[in-house]
């Protein structure tokens, strides 16, 4: 079995801070990682590959710098690692990205396409289902468990009142829930290994794509302006004994009627 | 693309065992004043088999006009069936705005279409608005968890499509009086797609009820500190009616179940009354309770984030201020 | 010249923080509390190769350096003294012995078992009589046909009762003084062998300190590692890895009471403002820090140095002791940082502040430290 897990390099989002005299997003120092539920992604196509010997291929679009968690993803057991990198991917919304991605997944071969359920920078649980319809392959998101008995696979997607599971044969792509599936950390003996090894570095040219479809050119959807959000206004705070304080809270709600 | 042909503001409705979700009302609503505001219809898109009794409740709740696509195919949510018939509707009716709630059903209808119409759809909107001058649609989301918002335009492409959080919306109140017209459509399958089997539904009681759905919520953080503190939000929940819910450290903790986070990883909630206790108000919170319509907030550092967005602040220790507040409401109520 | 880390050791960084605040961290308190060895832990560790980093491939190692086996210490000892000491008492004083002198046979036959973390190992060099003069042993071994016969008692052993391999010292030859002194290898279910009583401690309180006892206990003759009456400088050698080992824990638990503080005093306010924001916490954070920082330079120059195989004995002595000190003045500030919280078990500095005792004492104590600094001072 082959299967392709497609990975991003996100900043660590619980990091980022908004500073508090220019309002803006405060990046620096902010540690760039592999996105929570693409590790996930990755972590089941390592269990498959324990399971029956599966080959697993991570690939990522995104700067020179996502080496980092292709490296990271060979560490902990991914046997081939593909930089998707080109000015010409850049400025790409979900669409545009799902049709880079599905583009290089073209030319390769692969039996099953794993990717994590959304990226915790932009959570738009997009580019997966949009890329399974670019390569005219069933989809299945929001994985929280997968089995495989050798021809079919049973999967357990999560929903807001349980969960369904659902079964198919032949080729898919699964979006994977990231708190369904804690990821091995890197081996020591991967680590050693990670940075002697070859990731390949693809350019536009090497993916079957108009170049129209690419980048800012290929999406339709357009950011026209971003801002912090302004918060509302503050109400009045008291610092009183605790006595006090019930007594102004009960009749605050008395003269709005909440109670 | 001849921009002109595309037309009225279509809303997904979301059905599950042909009960309609409360998200899809909440579409309808702004639907409503989109359609509105751009004097077009507001057209309800009902997918899903025998629920042709329910689309009066649509019209009541804002909508004018019906497509139902009533097929056995479509009883159960699968990708591939919906995509098929929802692909078909908008080929034939040519929507210019399509809204679907941000739930696991149009999180996973919504970005599949994206590709099979080569249209943009933005995620998790949170306001959405006409711009004054070309008269499009403007989506406001959320990103970088919650540290940033953005406003994103398909400018291009139709129809503009946008996925909407459940409980950011408000429904309509319901009119019976409304009147509105119901136009079936029978889309052809292509049955060799039909890939993926739904061998079971199964519904987990996680012992829980959705803390979106809360009139007033009882909400701890760090603050609060462990499991007994939170047996003392409990006892107050019980007096006032509410649910308890929690920030997301609390969760991590291993404290609160996830279904009760409230904030951007979380579940949004707009009850009438928010304490926010023991809360400091990370932005990442913020972004899940600030609509609430009054919110009380207690925590012993004054300087905390929370007092900004609180319509009432209580400097001090919430294991002191909140069992003497049950105490005297017990007596009051 | 570079300080920076290079990539591999950089990712290996990355790993072990993650695994020592996510698996480490959570335990500590309760190991400590109880006493108990983790066992859980060191599975895990197991799994991911941690108990064989610097060892090569070839004998089913990990085939990374010291730096990186010094990062993985102190990172572990930043969130559980505990836990890093077992790594490095495994790894030091009897995974790097056996590779430095065994022979093809004896590498093979151990190495890759103790490399994978399905033997853990230990060393016997410390006896009731033969603490910091260490060539005043008394546990005998006297070569009867094909076997070693030992007999004796060692005390204070890291690790024992768990340990599946044991290097142990002992005396073949009285009268040739250190000379005399040879080291061995024992299997744990060697007839013969015994743990004897566990010790009660003041820090780290999980790690597993106890007795050897050698009756008649006979092991085969190739069991001899080096040569006969090279025992001595195989004890020496093998202490001089283990300090880098020690260093690392002791700056592991001094950065550990340092974060533990930055984080407390930002967030305790006195006065009406945090305790970090007074001048006085500022100016003695910002010392204690550069010692800190001073610390870890010695503990990386001593590793790299043993990497590029150069001499590194006083490099170690150094980094030992500097990082030992340091972090007993580090905890002990921290605590006062805490106030009345931090003589509580509520707070991790109250327990990392016992376990940086222990750095200033064992695999030599600060001032065989200094005796080994100035012996390479003025000349032996």
């Amino acid at each position: 079995m082959k299967i392709l897990v497609c990975i991003k390099q996100v900043p660590d989002t619980t990091e980022i801070k908004i500073d508090p005299v220019t309002k803006t997003l405060v990046r620096e120092g902010v540690p760039s990682i592999m996105n929570p539920d693409d590790k996930g992604g990755l972590e089941v196509a390592l269990q498959l590959k324990d399971q029956v010997g599966a080959e697993v291929t991570v690939i990522t679009m995104g700067p020179p710098q996502a080496d980092l968690i292709l490296r990271e993803a060979f560490a902990m057991g991914a046997d081939r690692a593909i930089l998707l990198t080109d000015r010409k991917f850049a400025g790409a919304d979900t669409l545009a990205t799902s049709n880079a991605l599905a583009g290089a997944a073209r030319t390769m071969d692969w039996d099953l396409i794993i990717t994590g359920r959304q990226a915790i920078d932009g959570d738009t649980a997009q580019v997966g289902p949009e890329m399974a319809e670019h390569l005219n392959i069933p989809q299945i998101t929001y994985v929280a468990g997968l089995e495989y008995d050798g021809k079919k696979f049973t999967v357990k997607k999560e929903t807001e009142e349980g969960y369904q599971l659902l079964e198919f044969e032949g080729k898919c792509l699964l979006t994977v829930l990231a708190s369904a599936y804690k990821p091995r950390y890197m081996s020591v003996g991967g680590i050693v290994d990670a940075y002697s090894r070859d990731v390949e570095i693809w350019t536009a040219e090497k993916i079957d794509l108009a170049e129209e479809k690419l980048g800012l050119k290929g999406s339709p959807t357009k950011v026209i302006k971003s801002f912090t959000k302004g918060l509302k206004q503050a109400g009045e705070v008291y610092e009183v004994d605790t006595e006090e304080a019930v007594g102004i809270i009960i009749s605050k709600l008395k003269e709005k009627y909440i109670i | 693309m001849d921009k002109t042909q595309y037309k009225n503001v279509f809303v997904f409705v979301e059905q599950r065992d042909g009960v309609i979700q409360s998200v899809a009302l909440e579409l309808l609503g702004k639907a409503r004043t989109l359609a509105d505001v751009l004097g077009e219809k507001v057209v309800a898109v009902f997918l899903g088999s025998k629920i042709s009794d329910s689309c009066n409740a649509l019209i009541e709740y804002g909508a004018d006009e019906v497509i139902l696509v009533d097929n056995p195919n479509l009883k159960d949510y699968i990708t591939e069936q919906y995509t098929q018939a929802v692909s078909q509707v908008i080929l034939n009716f040519k929507p210019s705005i399509m809204l679907f709630g941000a739930t696991t059903i149009g999180r996973d209808l919504g970005p599949r279409l994206a590709a099979r119409l080569g249209t943009g759809l933005t995620a998790d909107c949170t306001k959405l608005e006409i711009s004054e001058d070309t008269k499009e649609l403007m989506m406001t989301r959320p990103a970088f968890g919650g540290n940033l918002m953005a406003t994103i335009m398909c400018t291009n492409h139709r129809p503009q499509m946008s996925t909407v959080r459940p409980g950011v919306m408000q429904k309509m109140p319901q009119d019976k009086s409304r009147k509105g017209v119901v136009t079936p459509f029978a889309p052809k399958f292509d049955t060799s797609k039909f890939i993926v089997k739904l061998i079971k539904t199964v519904k987990e009681d996680k012992g829980l009820v959705d803390i979106a759905d809360a009139k007033v919520l009882v909400s701890g953080g760090r603050g609060v500190g462990c499991r007994e503190g939170f047996d003392k939000l409990r006892a107050l929940a019980d007096v006032l009616g509410a649910e308890v819910s929690s920030s997301r450290a609390m969760v991590d903790a291993g404290v609160m179940p996830h279904e009760r986070q409230v904030g951007q990883t979380g579940k949004t909630v707009r009850p009438d009354l928010y304490f926010a206790l023991g809360i400091s108000g990370a932005i990442q919170h913020l972004a899940g309770m600030e609509e609430s319509e009054f919110i009380v907030a207690v925590n012993k550092d004054k300087f905390a984030p929370i007092f900004k967005v609180a319509d009432l602040g209580i400097v001090g220790d919430v294991n002191k201020v909140v069992p003497l507040l049950t105490e005297r409401l017990k007596k009051k109520l | 010249m570079d300080f920076n880390l290079n990539k591999t050791q950089q990712l290996f960084r990355q790993m072990i923080r993650e695994f020592a605040d996510k698996e480490v961290k959570p335990l500590a308190a309760e190991i400590d509390e109880q006493e108990r060895f983790p066992e859980e832990t060191v599975r895990k560790m197991a799994k991911l190769g941690l108990f064989g980093i610097p060892v090569p491939k070839e004998y089913g190692g990990a085939g990374g350096d010291n730096i990186m086996y010094s990062i993985a210490v102190e990172e572990l000892s930043r969130c559980c003294a505990t836990t890093g000491v077992v790594v490095s008492a495994h790894t030091s004083l009897c995974v790097a012995p056996i590779l430095e002198h065994g022979t093809e046979e004896q590498k093979m036959k151990y190495v890759p078992k103790l490399a994978s973390g399905e033997w853990i190992g230990a060393f016997g060099l410390t006896e009731p009589n033969a603490g910091t003069d260490s060539s005043a042993q008394q546990t005998t071994a006297v070569l009867e046909g094909d076997e070693w016969v030992l007999n004796g008692n060692k005390i204070f052993i890291t690790n024992a009762g768990h340990a599946d391999i044991y290097v142990i010292i002992a005396m073949t030859d009285k009268s040739l003084g250190n000379k005399g002194i040879s080291a061995f290898i024992v299997e744990a279910t060697t007839p013969g062998f015994s743990v004897g009583k566990k010790e009660l401690k003041l820090g780290i309180r999980g790690s597993s300190t106890a007795e050897l006892i050698f009756t008649n206990c006979r092991i085969p003759k190739e069991n001899l590692l080096g040569k006969v009456g090279g025992g001595f400088p195989v004890a020496m050698k093998t202490l001089d890895g283990g300090r880098i080992g020690i260093a690392s824990q002791a700056l592991g638990i001094a950065q550990g009471a340092m974060d533990e503080t930055v984080k407390y005093t930002k967030e305790r306010k006195q006065f009406g403002k945090a305790i970090a924001a007074f001048q006085n916490t500022q100016f003695q954070m910002a010392d204690l820090q550069t010692k800190v920082e001073a610390s870890r330079l010695l503990v990386r120059s001593a590793a790299f140095k043993k990497d590029q195989h150069v001499p590194y004995s006083a490099d170690a002595a150094m980094a030992k002791l500097f990082a030992a000190e340091t972090a007993m003045e580090v905890t002990t500030k921290a605590v006062q940082f805490h106030g009345g919280y931090g003589y509580t078990r509520e707070y991790p500095v109250e327990r990392m502040m016992r376990d940086a005792k222990i750095t200033e004492i064992y695999e030599g104590t600060s001032e065989v430290q200094r005796m080994v600094i100035a012996g390479k001072l003025f000349g032996k």
